[in-house]
């Protein structure tokens, strides 16, 4: 069997979630191959070469895949796929967009998101917002899989001493034009990786809730997160929410402030390894799945655990 | 200009989904059905945009079984001009459900498709990526705003891992609607009476000539691992004691 793993990444540096995908690609087993596709990201092939267990690096170095847009990018995938048993790529934004396009040129049907490998051919993953876990096996010739960072360590990076290869290979089309972006930007951690995330609810009351909250933030080196309800009340950007439509994380330490811990904001969340709750709701669903529950007023809670650390 | 929208029936929401007895599936017998939120959001973007005279006719499609009409009706009484049906009792995967929607396009002619991102039981967040794949449109997926710029055009704003990116996607294109695209309104009295007249056509993929044999096999389904009940601390004093010195995350 062999293994080829979209690289994620913003041309400099490499996404973590990329070596998360690659255990994903250890657990099936078989020769790995990672495709860096983008523009002056030879740096990020030199990374990924080094990382132990990955045979060769595929460098496709070019304007037209600076910003990955899945018009270019699938038929290069689906064009290097052939002859690999399975494609990976992070269950990422970017890994959505791009592997349903690419599983599609090959007429094979895509299984997104696994959350574990049972056997080459045969997956877990979530279904009904992580409320069910579905076994699934795939008949097709080339798997074509996006995989949940959370639910898999994330490799060694050094150590290995991987060849790398340059591919020529231009598709280029004008349907589909890059405008823009706008990224958050922050000092602080990045929401899926961070080893501690605080995130905050509708409890929080309003956008001056939320800054009184980072000041905890803060003195934890943790990420702030924040359930739909304060996203969609407008107290926070969306690139914050965790649950089921946002980002789903596993930090060892996960502190909801003010969530009542709806079955969409659990199912992305459930999966930290301690997590806090503080409600002044006794009753809200988060307690039943904290490790430690407070009961309170938020307002004065929060302070006084700052004034703890 | 026309739009397609293609809209999915799952099970509502609200219900909390169980494994079967025999764990081969969930337990969907008498539960409440109702259009995929995701998909009644691109169903509302499209109502919107015919409500600025910039399409003049919505035709929404489903794929499913006979009641799916139901979910029709809902989206006719939204907006929708008339409504496609592709009858199957099978449960189609993504690429099946791609498969009959790019025989539809043929047909159509669309200018944009315009569907949910993904749906809320399968969580496969695939179809409209395999649709623009299938009939080379580009794609604008879990968009957040949309805008058609005249000059044959759409601007979409996608919500990314990270922030907010735009593209320019030359028609006919494929957007899938993220949560933030609108609010959907709800049908009036009125206008659930007049959806009852409106045109509702059905086929099957047999008919599109669309080979539906499924490529993956669902072996089981189960409950997640449980978390153990955890326990309520008195104070910050203690939570603080219990965060060092027993789990040591701090």
């Amino acid at each position: 069997m062999s293994i080829l793993i979209i690289a994620e990444h913003d041309n400099s540096d490499l996404r973590p979630s990329t070596l998360n995908s690659v255990s994903a690609a250890q657990a099936i087993g078989g020769d790995i191959v990672v495709l860096v596709a983008g523009s002056d990201c030879a740096g990020v092939a030199d990374t990924l070469s080094k990382v132990p267990g990955i045979q060769k690096v595929l460098l496709a170095d070019n304007p037209v895949y600076s910003h990955h847009l899945a018009e270019n990018m699938a038929p290069l995938v689906a064009e290097i796929a052939e002859g690999f048993s399975h494609v990976l790529a992070p269950a990422s934004t970017t890994g959505k967009n791009l592997m349903p396009r690419v599983a599609a040129l090959l007429d094979m049907q895509a299984i997104s998101d696994i959350s574990e490998v049972i056997s080459p051919d045969t997956f877990k993953r979530p279904v009904y917002a992580g409320n069910v876990i579905a076994t699934v096996q795939s008949s097709d010739e080339v798997k074509v899989l996006t995989v949940r960072s959370t639910a898999f360590e994330a490799a060694t990076a050094e150590g290995g001493n991987a060849t790398i290869e340059q591919i020529s290979s231009v598709h280029n089309q004008d349907a589909c034009t890059f405008v823009g972006q706008e990224l958050a930007v922050s000092e602080r951690p990045e929401l899926t990786s961070a080893r501690i995330v605080v995130a905050g609810g509708r409890g929080m009351g309003s956008s001056e809730g939320f800054s009184m909250l980072e000041k905890l933030v803060d003195k934890l080196g943790a990420a702030m997160g924040a359930s739909r309800a304060a996203v969609d009340a407008g107290f926070v950007p969306n690139d914050m929410q965790v649950g089921q439509t946002g980002k789903i994380v596993a930090p060892d330490l996960y502190i909801a402030v003010g969530i009542s811990g709806a079955i969409q904001h659990l199912a992305g969340m459930k999966d930290s390894k301690v997590i806090v709750a503080i409600n002044k709701d006794p009753e809200a669903p988060i307690f039943q799945v904290a490790d430690y529950g407070l009961v309170g007023d938020l307002f004065e809670l929060i302070p006084a655990i700052e004034a703890q650390l | 200009m026309k739009v397609l929208v293609a809209i999915k029936r799952v099970v509502d929401y609200n219900v909390k989904v169980r494994p079967r007895a025999d764990a081969t599936d969930v337990d969907l017998n008498n539960v409440k059905m109702s259009i995929n939120p995701f998909c009644e959001i691109a169903v509302e973007e499209a109502v919107r945009l015919k409500e600025q005279g910039l399409v003049n006719e919505i035709v929404v499609v489903s794929i499913g079984p006979q009641q799916a009409q139901e979910q029709l009706r809902t989206a006719l009484a939204l907006g929708a001009d008339r409504a496609l049906l592709v009858v199957t009792e099978d449960v189609l995967e993504p690429l099946a459900i791609a498969k009959c929607l790019k025989v539809l396009c043929d047909r159509e002619q669309p200018d944009l498709v315009l569907m949910g991102k993904q749906s809320i039981d399968g969580d496969n967040n695939q179809t409209g990526q395999m649709l623009a794949a299938l009939t080379g449109y580009p794609q604008g997926t879990f968009a957040s705003k949309l805008e058609l710029t005249g000059d044959n055009k759409a601007t979409v704003t996608r919500e990314i891992d990270g922030g907010l990116q735009t593209l320019a996607l030359t028609l006919p294109a494929i957007v899938t609607a993220d949560l933030r695209l609108n609010e959907p309104r709800y049908a009036s009295l009125p206008n659930i009476m007049k959806a009852k007249k409106k045109p509702l056509d059905t086929s099957t993929p047999d008919e599109l000539g669309v080979s539906i044999s499924p490529r993956v096999k669902l072996l089981k389904v189960e409950l997640p691992a449980q978390r153990a009940a955890g326990i309520k601390v008195a104070d910050v004093e203690e939570l603080m004691d219990k965060l060092k010195n027993e789990a040591k995350v701090i």
